[in-house]
């Protein structure tokens, strides 16, 4: 696996720079991802995602599905592409430190 | 990922020049966005298969082989060809008549010989005529045979990740060779070297730790399906509450969990449970069997044979009749072919009956597995639905018959029978390329990942194709299957070929019309969209 560097964190990602274990997320992590993305500037409302993002994660131990996501932010699915242009899941995912969701999705 | 070429761009490059090179010396192109991600080795170790000896990547020249690579390989044809007569059969039978030449949607899509299903069993049957024939090992080459060597096991990577196991190619086959088993046992031998890929053996992983391929766990299944009754409460007035993990219910029910998870496939689960509920039927749903799909077909027969044991394991726990099985594609080959003889007999579950028409499901005797769509069919057939189509009216529809339920279980009728009944604009494409002879979404067999989306693109073409004819005639604009890979594959295909047609699966349609006892007036459909076109207009 792949070592990313920024702001003198060390991050393992794999193929498509997702970070490998959930527990070496932190702020730095958010602002690397952010550059990568081409986010301008973190909102609130980038926060109320990634936060619901990881409270259902640490709850459940996925991601919740897009329609889940929607309901618990209250920003509908097109919301959530303005705030995160790669998508609920390789942007929004990513940026919160969540695995890939895999299988017949 | 690699940056995507324009439609236009990328049918033109697809090219049918007869190379100028022979085969065998060409190597595969093992370039980025061109192979699937290697499998972590913490799910190779998951599920007790053998690992590489250390990380790998496709696009390394060494790939970190186990020093005893030959021995394994070897040992391990040997073993396969002792333990299956039909893949000893499948060597020595094909007589290269190319009757499958250009019935693989790859070889269609990227003009790349190897594609050639005959070609892609070469790869293999080279191999076997060194190693195990005495006129291969007399005549070498010239009786078509050659070494291993780790450029081979390099190009059984690439091409037995670039077949989907979709099986259109044996139907012309004269032999009845099973290419599919043929990539199958491919994939078997690379797994012993501790070769896969991760989009197949992260879902194995998880399916063997959690139950199904995404890992949802048992309080957030039920809150998925809760989250969905809470919608069909908004949009129908009904307020359904299924039971889960309930002994005594008379049927299971088991889809792919990836009708749980990923949209549209959620609308598929929405629609089953309001089928339930309208002919209440007396069912549960279980958080332990939550996968009717099995990415261990991908694997190796032994995975494929672990992760569907639960099926009838948790039919016996909850002591119910027989089994009721969602739109899944796989699922059915699995369970058509190798289920009863793998994983049963399952004596203990009776032979199907629908309790509402009093139907017997004799295709379903030895397995007591029936498919969702006979289930509906049957309904219909005896007037037991009350259906409202004019509903699904905004839709044009065309079917995709899904490779498995067509080709390994010969369903035809029951899906179209469906569709007639719950929409009044149904158009089915062109002969050739539906029924027994439909063509692949491109993505079967674990190849639906993102890395690889070009050469996903360009197998779903032919499929793509003849949906843009009935676009192009009939103005269809909604392409319905019964399979989760399916409606996670063809959305992105279509987009791509034909952007102006969505995906469905088929009882969203059903839970669209069907009409529920005590309803409120219904206005939007399950994708609580407004019903029809003109409502779309004016509310944008």
């Amino acid at each position: 696996m792949a070592t990313v560097e920024f702001e003198g964190n060390s991050f393992t990602v794999d193929e498509d720079g997702f970070i490998d274990n959930f527990t070496s997320w932190n702020n730095s992590w958010v602002k690397y991802v952010k550059t990568q993305e081409g986010i301008d500037e973190l909102t609130k409302e980038h926060w109320d995602v990634i936060n619901v993002l990881q409270d259902y994660y640490k709850k459940n131990g996925i991601a919740p599905m897009v329609r889940i996501l929607s309901k618990l932010t209250g920003f509908k699915l097109k919301h959530i592409y303005e705030l995160f242009p790669s998508g609920p899941g390789k942007g929004a995912c990513k940026m919160a430190g969540l695995p890939k969701p895999t299988g017949c999705v | 990922m690699a940056k995507l070429p324009k439609p236009d761009d990328l049918f033109n490059s697809i090219d049918y020049k007869i190379p100028s090179k022979k085969w065998e010396d060409v190597p595969p192109d093992l370039s980025d966005g061109k192979f699937c991600y290697p499998t972590k080795i913490k799910n190779l170790e998951y599920l007790s298969l053998p690992t590489t000896k250390g990380e790998w990547s496709p696009a390394e020249d060494d790939w970190k082989l186990p020093d005893n690579w030959e021995t394994i390989v070897r040992e391990g044809f040997k073993e396969r060809l002792d333990k299956y007569r039909s893949l000893k059969v499948f060597m020595d039978i094909c007589v290269r008549c190319g009757a499958c030449a250009d019935k693989c949607h790859f070889f269609i899509g990227t003009g790349d010989p190897k594609n050639m299903p005959v070609l892609r069993a070469e790869l293999l049957r080279s191999i076997y005529r060194n190693d195990f024939t005495t006129a291969g090992r007399i005549l070498g080459t010239i009786a078509g045979a050659r070494k291993l060597t780790k450029d081979v096991i390099k190009e059984w990577f690439s091409y037995f990740y670039q077949c989907t196991e979709c099986r259109r190619c044996s139907v012309y086959c004269p032999y009845g060779i099973d290419t599919a088993e043929i990539t199958m046992m491919g994939r078997e031998l690379l797994t012993l070297l501790g070769l896969n890929i991760n989009w197949i053996l992260e879902p194995a992983a998880n399916c063997f730790r959690m139950g199904n391929h995404l890992g949802i766990q048992p309080h957030a299944f039920k809150d998925m399906v809760d989250f969905f009754c809470d919608d069909l409460e908004e949009i129908t007035g009904v307020r359904i509450n299924p039971s889960y993990n309930r002994k005594g219910a008379e049927i299971l029910f088991i889809t792919p969990s990836g009708d749980v998870f990923a949209d549209p496939g959620t609308y598929t689960f929405m629609g089953y449970l309001l089928l339930f509920e309208h002919i209440g039927l007396d069912y549960t749903l279980s958080t332990y069997a939550s996968e009717g799909g099995n990415f261990g077909l991908f694997t190796s027969s032994e995975m494929m044979k672990r992760l569907n044991a639960k099926m009838y394991a948790e039919a016996k726990r909850l002591g119910v009749k027989w089994i009721l099985g969602g739109e899944c594609g796989h699922m059915w080959r699995v369970i058509q072919q190798y289920m009863d003889t793998m994983n049963g007999p399952a004596d203990f579950l009776e032979s199907p009956v629908s309790p509402i028409t009093g139907t017997k499901f004799e295709n379903a005797a030895s397995t007591k597995m029936v498919h969702i769509a006979e289930f509906t069919a049957d309904l219909i057939r005896n007037g037991k639905l009350k259906l409202d189509p004019s509903r699904n009216d905004k839709h044009i529809v065309t079917f995709h018959d899904s490779c498995n339920p067509s080709r390994a279980m010969g369903m035809f009728e029951e899906p179209r029978y469906v569709l007639k009944n719950v929409c009044n604009h149904f158009y089915d494409m062109p002969e050739g390329t539906i029924r027994e002879q439909t063509f692949c979404c491109g993505s079967g067999s674990g190849l639906n990942t993102e890395e690889i989306m070009d050469l996903r693109l360009r197998g779903g073409l032919p499929r793509a194709n003849a949906v843009k004819h009935v676009h192009d005639k009939y103005g269809v604009n909604m392409l319905a299957c019964v399979c989760a890979i399916d409606r996670a594959a063809l959305p992105p295909l279509m987009n791509y070929w034909v952007p102006e047609v969505g995906v469905t699966g088929l009882h969203e349609l059903v839970g669209n019309a069907l009409v529920m006892e005590g309803e409120t007036e219904r206005t939007m459909n399950l994708r609580q969209e407004p019903l029809t076109e003109e409502e779309d207009e004016t509310d944008e």
